[in-house]
């Protein structure tokens, strides 16, 4: 029995978000920037 | 060997400018986050989605200098993408979607009977050719075939109309088909749609 659980286990996959998902963050966050000028926040996106 | 860097350190750095934490805390949480988000959506497109949009939450609200350090980035992340995930069930209540499967099709149910462009085209044309093959024939039979077919009146109707018999309505019609097939036969013309 306890073989057939330790085999099992190796079929098992943690679920992972894709790694395009990833690099988009990735980019997005290198594209985002805040400015902050007399109190106000300026955001921009640089790509 | 893996390093396991504590969060607050890679925050502080990515605060700073270093692009990298960021990649690291992605690749850290990644499968406890979307494990929740998943376990609550069940489907793997709208995991990616609402991971996604709780990212760049984070992002932006690490960017901004508004996250205040307290030791507990993963409880924050997983509030975030919790909200997002009851936005997406609220959204989808408002908007159910219905997707078609092989034993239910939609459009089994919904259906435009109109011609579509072509066959539309082809119909007009086929009107047209008709309208040059009747005027071929002769003027009693024309007639006839006119008021019964264009104008929908009863051979009773065009018998009083013309002044026949209905016999005579009914022999002029008769005659006018079979000379239209001759017609038709004669210069192999093609009328289908």
């Amino acid at each position: 029995m306890e073989n057939i659980y330790v085999n099992n286990k190796k079929e098992c996959k943690l679920i992972k978000v894709k790694p395009e998902t990833i690099q988009f963050l990735l980019d997005y966050s290198k594209s985002l920037h805040f400015v902050e000028k007399d109190g106000i926040v300026f955001q921009s996106n640089l790509n | 060997m893996e390093v396991l860097i504590d969060d607050s350190l890679l925050i502080k750095n990515y605060i700073n400018g270093d692009e990298r934490a960021l990649e690291i805390l992605i690749n850290k949480h990644n499968s406890r986050i979307s494990g929740f988000i998943y376990s609550k959506v069940n489907d793997r497109n709208i995991t990616e989605d609402i991971f996604q949009d709780t990212f760049i939450k984070v992002i932006r609200t690490l960017k901004r200098g508004s996250y205040s350090e307290e030791g507990k980035f993963l409880p924050w992340v997983m509030r975030i993408a919790h909200n997002l995930i009851i936005d997406h069930f609220r959204k989808t209540s408002r908007m159910p979607m219905f997707e078609g499967s092989d034993s239910f099709n939609i459009f089994s149910f919904v259906s435009d009977d109109r011609l579509n462009i072509e066959k539309q085209m082809i119909k007009e044309q086929i009107d047209c050719d008709l309208n040059l093959l009747i005027e071929e024939l002769p003027a009693d039979q024309k007639q006839v075939l006119q008021m019964r077919i264009y104008r929908d009146m009863s051979f009773k109707e065009i018998s009083e109309i013309t002044g026949v018999s209905i016999n005579t309505a009914l022999g002029r019609m008769r005659y006018a088909l079979i000379n239209l097939r001759k017609i038709i036969e004669r210069n192999n013309i093609v009328l289908t749609n």
